[in-house]
This record gives structure tokens, C-alpha cells and sequence, in this order.
């Protein structure tokens, strides 16, 4: 239990290559900062989980090939159109791809939270997504008649890693609503988190920031990374930089242009 | 000129559509759809709610991103809308790949929340902007979610209608067939089969879809695009003319 902040890279020690990785959507806090840390260490065969979905984080990680398997329901840049080192990985066979859909995923990672090796999911049956899982399963609910369900294994992680606007000395992680951050620390063997800002005090002891921590208890470890999910948003705090974003889906279309944008946004900016 | 854009048409389509319910959700890279729930919210007087994936003021969820998917499978969202990269003529959706999967020629972002959502809402909006015989086909390469299910699969939901650029399709969950409903101003009957993949069905007279009244375009471009820019800033900027906030200001 060292939750205590920690510099960025040595906060990040710890996930070697080959780690399951479980990451927020978009808009629910993404840790831009340490991925471009952990790219620029040369992290490698990464077993990606987006819960349930992923943008530039995912396309950046693949593009710079640090990706072997992605379990995902969708990348996309959103506005900014489809991701292309994601379509491109796709087309060039170059990654696996789990192919889910949203609440798949996060049944999968609350299966893990409560420590049960499956569970249970309505739809999926009839679709393609369900065909090529065969990791999942179709069984007749056994409280009912002639009622086929699917089941879904457990997720369970090796790291969750996500951005927040604050934490304690404490290793408390205020998430506020972004309540799929808690259901991945509770999933994952070790939670490491990137945030805005140092709160003085003890976050469990107020009663209202409380209900929107995460207890140091599922924290491993916990570094200060200012505007730390940029160029995406982070709510309540800051908006997408759209400017960069647009860029960068310009850039990425072609690989030079995305080695380009590696060698300008991801490893330069160490100095910076 | 008609005096409104192809986006307000096509929202205030939707605005009929969605009808009188307790709650809408929409989710990724759905303006058009967005525009018509919060319009008819407004003017609603707050009802329904609304839940807009990805905004911090337009959604109640306070569970997590989950809290919309087990709100659904508990039959508490009413509407919701899905698109894909390919339609068929039985409700079929591809939001994944076109060819082989384990080698595909063209690939999509993924199917999203449809593997579920369009089994347990039970109204789901399809919407696909682009009517061509690209997007509407005879036969999806790739089922992201089926238009239908075998009897003694748990389907409350599923699709009741399509919205393109060019008309309004109704579903028919028994035929698992499309109807032709309207056809927006400017286009004609022969313009929609001459671009569309799969056959449907259409009465004698096809009427034309009606305009969007003043009432609702004020609206839309007053009260909307500004609650609208919070998630779709590039589409409220380029569709209502708003500036889109500086991403380096706190």
C-alpha cells in the first residue's frame, strides 16, 4: 500500500509489457499524459480493454504498434471521424481484435469486481460479435423455459489506469460520476491513476467528495500530471482540443504522418 | 430554398418519431438524433429526459457509464437510435466490417452498445444519413445486431423505423421489412429505389415528408445548438454556426 503521489514514469514502473489494460471511454477521464510516458519507455504487446470504447488513446497506442490485442466495442476519433491506426492495424492484420459490444464489456469487468467467473447478458444472439467470441457462450437460463442467454468470462486485468481531477496523500482518487473508473479499480489487480491536482485532507473524511472516491485501498499508485487527458477532455475540468484533435486525424492518415506526429506530440514532449 | 438544412428536417423527422415517452438516450456520434431529443425536451417542458452519452449537463446517470445499459435491460429507456456502416432490408446493422471479417476490405470503429441495445429498447431509430446503395444493401456483410430474432428469444426491442437523407422508412417487426413513409422535399420515389439495396414495401401514394415549422427550427437553432455544442461542437459549428469553444482555456 504505497498510494503516496510518485513521479509519472516511476508511477508507471510497474506495467510491463504484455499487461491486460483496462481504460476509460473518451470522455471519462483518460490518462493522455501517461500513455505518451509509457510510449515513450517503448511499452510493447499490450492487451488493450476499453470500457467500454476508445478514441485517440487506443489509435495512438496501435499506431505505435505497442498494442498485440485490443478488446474493444469501438475506436473512433468521434467527430473527428473513423481512427485510422486502429482501421489501418485492422486491415493489416497486425493486432487481434476482440470485437464486444458496450455492456458485454462492462458485465465482463463487474464479473471480475464481484469475483464470479461469468455472467450473464441479454442480446447478442443473432449477431456476428457473438459468432466470433468463442471465448463466449450460449446456455439455456436454467430459471426459465426455453430461454437461451449468453455468458460472458470474467475480465479481469492487470492494471487499470485512468485521469482524474484529484487526489490525496492519502492515495484517495476523487472520480466524482465517472463511475466506470470505480468499477475498473475494483476489476483490476492494481489501479494506477494520473491527477489534476493534490487535495489537502483526506478525501474519505468528507462526506460529500467521499461518495466520489476511490479508496486509496484499490490504488497502487497515484501521480500529479497537470491537464493530463489532453488533448481529450476531462468534465468538469477542461473541453477536447479540437484544434489538435483534427490534427492529428489529418496527420495519422498516412504513417509518415503519424510517425511525424509521434516524434512531435509523444517524444519530444518529455523536455517540455 | 426551403429555408431550413437537410439536418433539421431530418431531427425534426425524429422529433415525431420518438413521440411521447419517459426517456431517450442517445449515444456516440448521433447529432441529428441529439438535436431531436433535446429539442422535443424543451419543448416538453423537461420531459422526457433525456441522456446524452458523453455530456455532463444533459445526462442523470450518476452510476457510471453502465448505468445506462442495465437501465435499459430493465426496460427503462424508451428510445434510442443506432446507425451502421451497412443496412439490410430485415433491420440487419453492420457497424464492423465489409468482407471477410478475419480479412476485411473495409473496417468500421465497432459495434458500440447495438449488440444490446437494439435487442432491449423498444423503439430504436435507425438513422443513416447517406442513402445510397452503399450504405442500404441487400444483404449486411456483418451482423453488429439483427433487425429480428427466433420467437423464444428475449426481444422487447428492435427497430421501428430509418431515417436517411432522401426519406423515412417504417419497420414492420412481423414482415421484418421496411415501408416507405415519406419522402423528404427534393427527393422523389425513384430517386429512393434507384439507391437503395434492398426491396421494401410502399403504398400507391407516397406523401412528401413535412417541413419543420418555424416553431421548431427557432427552436433548434435558439435553444438547441448551444446544449448541443457541449458534446457535438464540430456538428453544432458547422450545421447552427457556433463557435466552438477554446480548447485551451480552463
Amino acid at each position: 500500500m504505497s498510494a503516496v503521489p510518485r513521479d509519472l514514469d516511476e508511477a508507471l514502473a510497474n506495467i510491463a509489457d504484455g499487461a491486460m489494460v483496462v481504460v476509460p471511454p473518451d470522455y471519462g477521464g483518460v490518462a493522455m499524459e501517461a500513455t505518451r510516458a509509457l510510449l515513450r519507455r517503448g511499452i510493447a504487446r499490450l492487451h488493450l480493454v476499453t470500457l467500454p470504447a476508445s478514441s485517440l488513446q487506443a489509435d495512438l497506442l496501435i499506431g505505435a504498434g505497442a498494442v498485440a490485442t485490443i478488446e474493444t466495442s469501438a475506436v473512433s476519433l468521434g467527430e473527428f471521424g473513423p481512427a485510422p491506426r486502429f482501421t489501418a492495424a485492422i486491415l493489416g492484420k497486425t493486432i487481434t481484435m476482440k470485437d464486444a459490444t458496450c455492456p458485454a464489456l462492462y458485465a465482463s469487468i463487474q464479473a471480475a469486481e464481484k469475483g464470479v467467473p461469468f455472467i450473464p447478458l441479454r442480446g447478442l444472439i443473432g449477431s456476428d460479435i457473438l459468432k466470433h467470441r468463442p471465448d463466449w457462450r450460449v446456455i439455456d437460463n436454467p430459471f426459465g423455459n426455453n430461454d437461451p442467454i449468453v455468458l460472458l468470462p470474467a475480465i479481469k486485468p492487470d492494471f487499470a489506469l485512468f485521469h482524474a481531477g484529484m487526489a490525496d496523500r492519502f492515495g484517495n482518487v476523487f472520480i466524482g460520476r465517472d463511475r466506470e473508473l470505480m468499477t475498473m479499480a475494483h476489476a483490476a489487480a492494481r489501479t494506477i491513476a494520473t491527477v489534476e491536482k493534490l487535495h489537502d485532507g483526506n478525501l474519505l473524511e468528507d462526506p460529500f467528495l467521499s461518495a466520489g472516491t476511490v479508496p486509496g485501498f484499490y490504488i497502487e499508485t497515484v501521480a500529479v500530471a497537470p491537464r493530463g487527458a489532453w488533448p481529450l477532455p476531462l468534465l468538469d475540468h477542461y473541453p477536447a482540443d479540437g484544434a489538435h484533435l483534427a490534427e492529428y486525424a489529418r496527420l495519422a492518415a498516412t504513417a509518415e504522418g503519424f510517425a511525424r506526429y509521434l516524434d512531435q506530440h509523444v517524444h519530444a514532449r518529455k523536455a517540455a | 430554398m426551403p429555408g431550413f438544412l437537410p439536418e433539421e428536417l431530418l431531427a425534426d423527422v425524429i422529433m415525431r418519431l420518438i413521440g411521447d415517452v419517459r426517456h431517450v438516450a442517445v449515444g456516440n456520434a448521433s447529432p441529428i438524433p441529439a438535436t431531436a431529443a433535446l429539442a422535443l425536451r424543451e419543448r416538453g417542458g423537461g420531459k422526457p429526459y433525456v441522456s446524452l452519452l458523453g455530456s455532463r449537463r444533459h445526462m442523470f446517470f450518476t452510476d457510471g457509464g453502465r448505468e445506462l445499459f442495465d437501465c435499459a435491460g430493465q426496460g427503462r429507456v424508451d428510445v434510442f437510435f443506432l446507425s451502421g456502416g451497412e443496412i439490410d432490408g430485415a433491420g440487419n446493422i453492420n457497424l464492423v466490417s465489409i468482407g471477410d471479417y478475419a480479412q476485411p476490405n473495409v473496417r468500421f470503429p465497432g459495434s458500440f452498445g447495438s449488440g444490446y441495445l437494439y435487442y432491449v429498447v423498444p423503439k430504436v431509430i435507425l438513422f443513416r444519413v447517406e442513402h445510397s446503395r452503399r450504405t442500404l444493401v441487400p444483404r449486411v456483410s456483418f451482423i453488429s445486431a439483427p433487425g429480428g430474432n427466433a420467437e423464444n428469444v428475449h426481444r422487447p426491442g428492435g427497430p421501428v423505423a430509418l431515417v436517411t437523407n432522401r426519406c423515412l422508412f417504417s419497420f414492420d417487426r412481423t414482415a421484418k421489412r421496411f415501408r416507405l413513409d415519406s419522402v423528404h422535399p427534393g427527393h422523389t420515389v425513384a430517386d429512393v429505389i434507384e439507391n437503395t439495396g434492398f426491396d421494401f414495401d410502399r403504398p400507391d401514394e407516397v406523401p412528401v415528408t413535412p417541413a419543420p415549422s418555424a416553431e421548431t427550427l427557432a427552436l433548434m437553432r435558439e435553444v438547441v445548438a448551444p446544449q448541443l455544442a457541449e458534446v457535438y461542437p464540430q456538428f453544432a459549428q458547422r450545421v447552427f454556426g457556433l463557435k466552438v469553444a477554446a480548447a485551451s482555456s480552463e
